[in-house]
């Protein structure tokens, strides 16, 4: 067996190895349901979840508490997930400035007990990087 | 009016391009099929040339057209409206150029077409002709992105002259009046409106085009069988390619640590990892070349890894442009309708080239002969596995977005999503490619120039080396334990500065022992020292990060968990000092760019007017001494962006210093923060603000209190002291607009605040019997005071007050230790790249006669007349 031949298997050992590091490090898309089902089976891996705030009858956002004043540390919501689910989400850190006027929201952490516990929040906001309507003050000019 | 002719001139101008390109790929192709000097493909050449000239007069056409809709705000056009706007400097109307997915093909195009030119000129005879082929087929490619072609559901590219009213053919303004234009655009992206996004796009562009060159040259040896001396002249721009792709990611990674505030310069966005992994193969790909030039050895992997560089090039387009990693990624494009189209391109080069290397594998040259362990082209070639290795890490985790749009395609729902931690991901393998990459280099280098050297021995050859790391490793982990910098004591972190330490001091023994007498050729060393550099700046600016605003409040309602929970964010009210790591930190106001004034300018001291881009100074404005504008000048202002002024004061050294992060509250983004950043000799303070009250909610104000004084009488209100000074004329004509007849006045009253003395002039106006009252505010302090009521009879006066909350920042700080050092590495490793170009460029000129140097050249010589 020539040198190269054991290069070249090692490469693919390596190869393989990589592919199960980002298999096993992969994150998954779940609903509230079955974050709350691996927190009871003690899996504490974080995963993404996809949701709406939730709001009102009148589109006011419900359930939101944060006062930078008291802890501007601490930041908490009301998701409703995609299977309409409702679960309160705790954020250690500071309310997203742009946060009320986003569409959809995809956070990233685990259920801790009762709440779920974000360390990531990436949001969706209807005109990020688009503008597909003139506004309304530009054409009455 | 719609001015239409500029539009139909650029749109005319994609479709020459367009035609152009066709024209010259093919001409250029018959013309190197053409057995050599006949007549026919003269012919063909001159056509192919003739054709690629026009091409490159009507891409220049194009930018002319798109670059005068831009500059001349006409938003009757869809890509200046949505880009561009009236405010915007002129260096930014460039940069709104390149902005959109459109102008960032453009731009791509562009540098295409000047390579294109610079190769017809130097490639020589043999190559022009093959080579331009692939060059005119990408282009040919590339100009259609931008053809804005429809056919039936077919859309062929998006044009970047589509006017507004074909743009949004549904909105009610331009069914009513097609002619309709707006007033102003909706401007820059305000994260872009930095001076690297004028800069990085064109140098990453280039460096995109430029690894075009290396895998045109290789398709151009496969196509002509000639399989070797096509590495000539494409090492040189390799090496281009390479430094220029390098130096613009790192320009891309200075720009997200100086003006978003990611917390540092990488944060292994899809986007950013996009340009990583065709560089790290490119890297690779120059390391198999060297080997092969030095010793026939390792040519099938040059060619493999020079067309797979380009084809992760056309793969990190697909990416970002096609919207695929809309979920996974902050800053990619969005969707044009255009990810088919992209997907076709994709795939046929994937196949074409692929395909021509299979069809030509069993011809190209390998060598019988195990190559000796101790050589350095063995370690050379193992690093360039290592660096694959490393690309193919970042390239599997970054397209699992793909895996999943993939599998959706063919009907089965995944729902896998990026790790959640990913920096930890990333680092779990990418810190130990480093380590392999440092050691390798060192030892590679030393083995490579083994023969040139005095000592051939290699206990001589690599003693001093590993004794300089040895001692160095040792005192850096000295200092470090007793505390003077970072405590270094995770294994894997000691391992990455002793294979860095090694890579530096075998590269420096090299670049004073062997390369003394003959600095040319020092290239290498120099770029692998500048590796090692960086690789020590990324180990102590990333691996000892250290937030220094942990909320040290007290302050805690609601906390469901127990300590282990970062709180990494400070609030700082208004005046109030905190501390913060070693500083007293204090917020102390807002401030705004003044055009003309090099410093920023305090809110208080400008008067805002209607229009928002004016104000009125308050008082003189001073730069340094020298009186710029008087009071009640109107002055230019950018009122987009606002600066935090936040005093820092060391407790120990008493050192004081200010920083202003910028944040910006956009109606299309929300809260938009840069970061400001204070550099010391060993480490950098970064600071950013996260949250700020949000200044378009109405400020809630307390009670109104009233208050009835004398002149020269105290009030105490929210613990200051306020004092009626006088009554005075009222100097604010200006707001107040008076007519003959009008009655104004305005106390004069002073309130003595923690840091300042602040002049209060509320107004009270009598007009056609009417009172008005004008309140002044004084936001330092949260206090809004107002006349209310003049009582000549016993010359007393009503003052009424209110008071609101504090204003206040959120902010974020942490130390980034010796980050410096991975700027100087960057800067150290492009040196190399551009010694070893030069080098190289010189090399290929004076053809073979000069190279044969050493016994490797001579057997290089050799083989090459037993290939012939």
């Amino acid at each position: 067996m020539k040198r190269i031949h054991i290069i070249g298997i090692l490469v693919i050992a390596v190869a393989i190895m990589i592919i199960m590091s980002t298999a096993s490090d992969a994150s998954v898309y779940v609903p509230f349901s079955e974050a709350q089902a691996r927190a009871k089976d003690g899996d504490d891996t974080k995963v993404h979840v996809v949701g709406r705030l939730k709001k009102d009858a009148k589109g006011h956002i419900v359930g939101m508490k944060y006062d930078p004043t008291l802890d501007p540390n601490y930041f908490s919501f009301v998701l409703v997930d995609t299977n309409r689910v409702e679960q309160q989400v705790v954020y250690y850190s500071p309310k997203p400035q742009d946060f009320d006027r986003s569409e959809q929201v995809v956070i990233t952490g685990n259920m801790k007990e009762n709440v779920f516990v974000a360390d990531k929040i990436l949001l969706k906001c209807p005109s990020k990087y688009t503008e597909n309507e003139v506004k309304v003050e530009t054409a009455s000019l | 009016m719609v001015n239409t002719l500029i539009g139909d001139l650029g749109h005319y101008s994609v479709i020459l391009a367009f035609v152009t390109a066709l024209v010259s790929a093919i001409a250029f192709a018959f013309a190197s099929n053409a057995k050599e000097l006949t007549p026919e493909q003269k012919d063909w050449k001159n056509l192919a040339r003739g054709a690629f000239f026009v091409h490159v007069l009507a891409v220049f056409g194009i930018i002319f057209c798109l670059f005068n809709i831009i500059y001349a705000h006409r938003y009757e056009y869809h890509y200046a409206w949505s880009h561009s706007s009236n405010h915007l400097p002129v260096h930014y109307m460039i940069s709104c150029f390149w902005e959109g997915q459109e102008g960032s093909f453009l731009l791509w195009i562009f540098w295409h077409a000047l390579l294109g030119l610079v190769l017809i000129k130097f490639a020589g005879k043999k190559w022009e002709s093959p080579v331009m082929a692939v060059f005119s087929f990408v282009q040919l490619f590339l100009t259609s992105m931008i053809l804005g072609v429809v056919i039936g559901d077919l859309k062929i590219g998006s044009s970047p002259f589509i006017l507004m009213r074909d743009f949004m053919t549904d909105a009610p303004v331009f069914q009513m009046d097609p002619n309709f234009v707006p007033k102003d655009g909706t401007g820059l992206n305000p994260l872009l409106q930095n001076y690297w996004m004028v800069i990085h796009p064109p140098v990453l562009f280039l460096g995109f085009a430029a690894t075009l060159v290396p895998f045109a040259f290789a398709i151009a040896g496969l196509w002509k069988k000639d399989f070797s001396a096509w590495t000539k002249p494409a090492l040189p721009w390799g090496l281009f390619a390479a430094v220029v792709l390098g130096v613009g990611i790192m320009m891309g990674a200075y720009w997200a640590y100086e003006t978003l505030n990611f917390g540092g310069y990488w944060n292994w966005d899809p986007v950013e990892n996009a340009v990583y992994i065709p560089w790290l193969v490119l890297v690779g790909a120059i390391h198999t070349l060297l080997a092969y030039r030095k010793s026939k050895t390792a040519l099938r992997a040059t060619f493999i890894l020079f067309i797979t560089s380009f084809l992760l090039v056309l793969y990190a387009t697909f990416l970002t442009r096609s919207g695929i990693l809309g979920n996974a990624s902050v800053h990619s494009f969005t969707d044009l309708g255009l990810s088919g189209q992209l997907f076709t391109y994709l795939a046929a080069f994937v196949v074409l080239a692929i395909g021509l290397l299979a069809y030509r594998w069993k011809y190209i040259p390998a060598t019988e002969k195990e190559i000796a362990t101790y050589s350095g082209e063995f370690w050379v070639f193992i690093g360039a596995a290592v660096l694959c290795l490393g690309a193919f890490q970042v390239l599997v985790t970054t397209s699992i977005p793909v895996y999943n749009a993939f599998m959706g395609f063919i009907g089965v729902k995944t729902n896998v999503a990026l790790p959640a931690d990913q920096i930890a991901h990333y680092t779990k393998f990418q810190m130990w490619m480093g380590i392999t990459i440092a050691m390798l280099t060192g030892t590679g280098q030393l083995l490579w120039w083994r023969k040139n050297s005095e000592g051939n021995k290699f206990s001589e050859l690599f003693m001093v080396p590993l004794m300089l790391t040895a001692l160095f490793a040792a005192l850096i982990l000295l200092i470090s334990k007793i505390g003077y910098i970072e405590r270094i004591d995770n294994p894997a972190y000691i391992l990455l500065l002793v294979a860095s330490l090694y890579a530096v001091f075998s590269n420096l023994a090299i670049l004073f022992g062997v390369l003394r007498k003959n600095v040319s050729i020092a290239g290498g060393a120099v770029a692998h020292i500048g590796v090692a550099l960086m690789l020590i700046g990324v180990l102590f600016s990333s691996g000892y990060s250290n937030i220094i605003s942990k909320n040290m409040s007290g302050m805690v309602y609601a906390r469901e968990f127990g300590d282990d929970i970062n709180r990494d964010n400070v609030l700082l009210w208004r005046n109030a000092g905190t501390d913060m790591g070693p500083y007293k930190v204090t917020y102390k106001g807002q401030y705004l760019e003044v055009k003309g004034l090099p410093d920023y300018v305090n809110k208080q001291r400008l008067f805002r007017i209607e229009d928002e881009y004016k104000a009125i100074a308050r008082g003189p404005l001073k730069d340094g001494d020298e009186v710029i504008y008087n009071a009640g000048d109107t002055v230019e202002i950018s009122p987009e962006n606002t600066y935090y002024e936040v005093g820092f004061k060391n407790r120990e050294s008493g050192e004081e210093f200010a920083l202003y992060p910028r944040a910006q509250v956009n109606p299309q983004m929300g809260l938009l923060a840069s970061p400001d950043i204070k550099m010391f000799g060993t480490k950098d303070l970064y600071t950013h603000v996260s949250t700020i009250p949000d200044p378009n909610e109405e400020k809630e104000w307390g009670e109104l209190k009233e208050y009835k004084v004398k002149i020269g009488d105290t009030i105490f209100v929210n613990d200051y002291v306020a004092v009626l000074h006088g009554i005075e004329p009222a100097k604010d004509t200006l707001l107040l607009n008076l007519k003959p007849g009008d009655v104004a006045v305005q106390a004069d009253m002073q309130v003595l605040g923690e840091r300042h003395t602040y002049h209060a002039h509320p107004i009270y106006a009598i007009r056609d019997r009417m009172v008005g009252r004008v309140p002044e505010e004084i936001e330092d302090l949260g206090l809004r005071i107002m006349l209310m009521n003049i009582d000549p009879e016993e010359g007393a006066f009503t003052i009424g007050i209110n008071t609101t909350q504090k204003d206040y920042i959120i902010l974020k700080a942490m130390e980034k230790p010796f980050i410096s050092i991975l700027w100087i590495g960057t800067l150290i490793m492009s040196l190399g790249f551009v010694m070893a170009i030069v080098r190289h460029y010189k090399d290929g000129k004076s053809g073979n006669a000069n190279l044969p140097k050493g016994p490797a050249g001579k057997v290089a010589v050799k083989r090459e007349k037993q290939l012939a």
